[in-house]
């Protein structure tokens, strides 16, 4: 049972590491440009797949998820440039068409190329063997995945609270008007904030395919929790994501692993089981709209103006 | 390069009322009544039942546009209640109540009231949180119809139509054609209506500017709120024939992309237009059935149609006629 209990947290750990890669990236977008994104967890997708196939032609695990980032990075600069940009003065509800059409025509571009059968990336031979501690033993991959996710994620909060870049992405994301009139320069810092979510997106699909496999719905499945992250967080703040990313991988896999034997002390026979299946699934939105009840700007809001 | 949160709707406030598009909603009327007589003779059922599901995706991001649009409430979880509504009357006739006069209120009812709950516990939160807050409530749903056995689970359950007066039976596609378009064209007219009635008019200054609404006096969230039931309702109308078209009901009428269809419909048909809804379903589902007939890649060409939509068009379809005004 002990044992049971250290592997869930880690896996839960593991998760909320990995979402805060894709939910930082979305969180900035959203913050500085102002335009929400639903076509990041595609980017997401879509660097899983380069990987994938990165994988193959250059050998080396390390180089093909860092090349699958960098051009998964360089589209979502091309979708700066081509799309997004022409959308910064219209209403919010166009930017949300725009990027559910560019989810569509990515995602089937990747139909296209990969067909839609899952594709397999494998674990690199150096963390294939799981660790062992005397009796327990847990997946050295995943174990990588947490001191990764907390290397970038240090990085990413250095870059954001003591850089002057990251100064000028909080000035911009806390009063894009007097931002600009300081001198903080407006296209360059779209570009970037574009590049470096979708750099992120890539990263973490990238980073995942060994675990769950690369397949068609990931982005999707991610998108969605990502933005349940982001509303518990506070839209716009990177501590807020962070801090709901662990959170959110915490209750998932703990709700997961213990809720429905809880379940069954109180309740028995199968409509308990079934009540505690759909319990489970939706434990994340639950905790959502509990913090929302309760915090109705998250828990950590930004003040705007 | 800041985006602003323009307002929806204040430009056009009686979009029905001129004599232009009273011409030409009488001519798509007849258009539409004559339409099943026309497929009858050439032998075309498939076609009216197209029509049918057209109307009743109309419905749906019709209801949506009504709180989406007049009342800047972007609710992320609509199919919570087009599912409800589907789910409840296919419940009903179950359990022997197939008589629409006893079936259609009772469901309705159950959707009225899901709807108030979601609606006071989701008004406290604003933008995002308000997306992300009604698109929870509609997962939690999701993912009851998938754990209850009882009525299917995953796989759903089949559907028992329901029978209207003098013996018509929603079996029959016409019936259900005519139906569906009766009820479509009177959701719209009590949408006309009520957006042109006080009652549209406060619910459009408590989008624009809440605190300037409240500070008159005017109680935003109960305005907001019946708009939200009102919406709910309607959606739930929408489920009860969709379910009664399919005969079939099942846990991908509560789930989020049924939602993001109808929410990418009123965006791409036109934000706080009356016929936003109806144009903007049309021309989804056209595009998507008559891209799916020619390739198994239509994804790529309706998202690339859809680009080209927003990037072309200000304001959705509607936006193509009728002047802009101030």
């Amino acid at each position: 049972m002990g044992f049971y209990l250290v592997e869930q947290i880690l896996n839960g750990l593991q998760l909320g590491f990995l979402l805060f890669l894709v939910a930082s990236g979305l969180t900035l977008v959203l913050g500085v440009a102002n335009v929400i994104n639903l076509a990041h967890g595609a980017f997401y997708m879509v660097g899983a797949y380069l990987a994938a196939a990165l994988v193959g032609l250059t050998g080396s695990f390390g180089l093909a998820i860092l090349l699958a980032a960098l051009a998964t990075s360089f589209l979502g600069l091309l979708a700066e440039a081509f799309l997004l940009r022409h959308l910064y003065n219209r209403d919010h509800l166009d930017q949300v068409l725009a990027t559910f059409a560019l989810m569509l025509v990515l995602s089937e571009l990747v139909r296209m190329t990969w067909g839609s059968q899952p594709v397999a990336l494998s674990v690199p031979a150096a963390l294939a063997q799981p660790l062992r501690l005397g009796e327990f033993s847990y997946s050295t991959y995943r174990l990588a995945l947490i001191a990764f996710g907390a290397g970038v994620s240090l990085g990413l909060f250095w870059l954001i609270f003591r850089t002057r870049l990251g100064m000028w992405l909080r000035a911009a994301a806390a009063n894009w008007e007097m931002a600009r009139c300081m001198g903080v320069p407006a296209g360059a810092l779209y570009k970037l904030t574009f590049a470096l979510g979708a750099f992120l997106a890539g990263l973490a699909g990238s980073l995942v395919g060994p675990i769950t496999a690369v397949h068609l719905g990931m982005g999707t499945d991610v998108l969605i929790l990502c933005f349940v992250i982001i509303v518990i967080g506070g839209v716009g703040s990177i501590k807020g994501a962070f801090v709901a990313a662990l959170l959110v991988g915490l209750v998932d896999n703990l709700g997961r692993a213990f809720l429905p034997s809880l379940f069954q002390l109180v309740l028995s026979g199968p409509v308990a089981a079934s009540l505690a299946s759909a319990l489970v699934s939706t434990l994340v939105y639950l905790f959502m709209a509990l913090v929302l009840v309760f915090r109705p700007e998250g828990l950590f809001p930004v003040r705007m103006r | 390069m800041r985006p602003t949160n323009k307002p929806h709707g204040f430009d056009q406030p009686r979009s029905l009322g001129e004599p232009r598009a009273w011409v030409l909603g009488l001519f798509l009327g007849v258009l539409a009544l004559a339409y099943p007589l026309v497929m009858g003779a050439v032998d075309q059922p498939y076609f009216i039942t197209f029509a049918s599901r057209v109307f009743v995706f109309a419905l749906a991001a019709t209801s949506l546009n009504l709180i989406l649009g007049y009342g800047g409430m972007v609710s992320f979880g609509h199919a919570a209640f087009v599912g409800t509504g589907a789910y409840a009357t296919a419940i009903l006739a179950q359990a022997g109540w197939v008589s629409a006069w006893a079936n259609w209120p009772l469901a309705l009812g159950v959707c009225a009231l899901l709807a108030s709950v979601i609606g006071v516990l989701s008004l406290r939160t604003r933008g995002l949180y308000f997306i992300m807050i009604t698109l929870a409530f509609a997962q939690m749903l999701y993912y009851l119809a998938v754990s209850l056995r009882v009525y299917g689970g995953e796989d759903g359950m089949p559907v028992r139509r329901t029978l209207l007066p003098f013996g018509l039976e929603l079996r029959d596609e016409i019936v259900l054609y005519y139906t569906s378009l009766l009820v479509l064209a009177l959701a719209l007219l009590l949408t006309w209506r009520l957006v042109n009635a006080r009652f549209g008019w406060i619910l459009r200054a408590s989008s624009e500017n809440p605190t300037r609404a409240a500070s008159l006096g005017l109680p935003v969230f109960y305005y907001q709120l019946v708009a939200f039931v009102l919406a709910g309702t309607m959606g739930g109308m929408a489920g009860i024939l969709l379910a009664n078209l399919n005969g079939w009901v099942s846990p991908s009428f509560l789930s989020w992309h049924l939602s993001g269809q109808l929410m990418m419909m009123v965006i791409l048909g036109g934000v706080a237009r009356l016929w936003g809804g109806v144009l903007g379903a049309v021309a989804y589902l056209f595009l998507e059935t008559l891209l799916s007939e020619f390739t198994i890649h239509w994804q790529l060409f309706l998202g690339g149609l859809l680009l080209l939509a927003v990037l072309a068009v200000k304001k959705g379809l509607t936006g193509l006629w009728g002047k802009e005004r101030g």
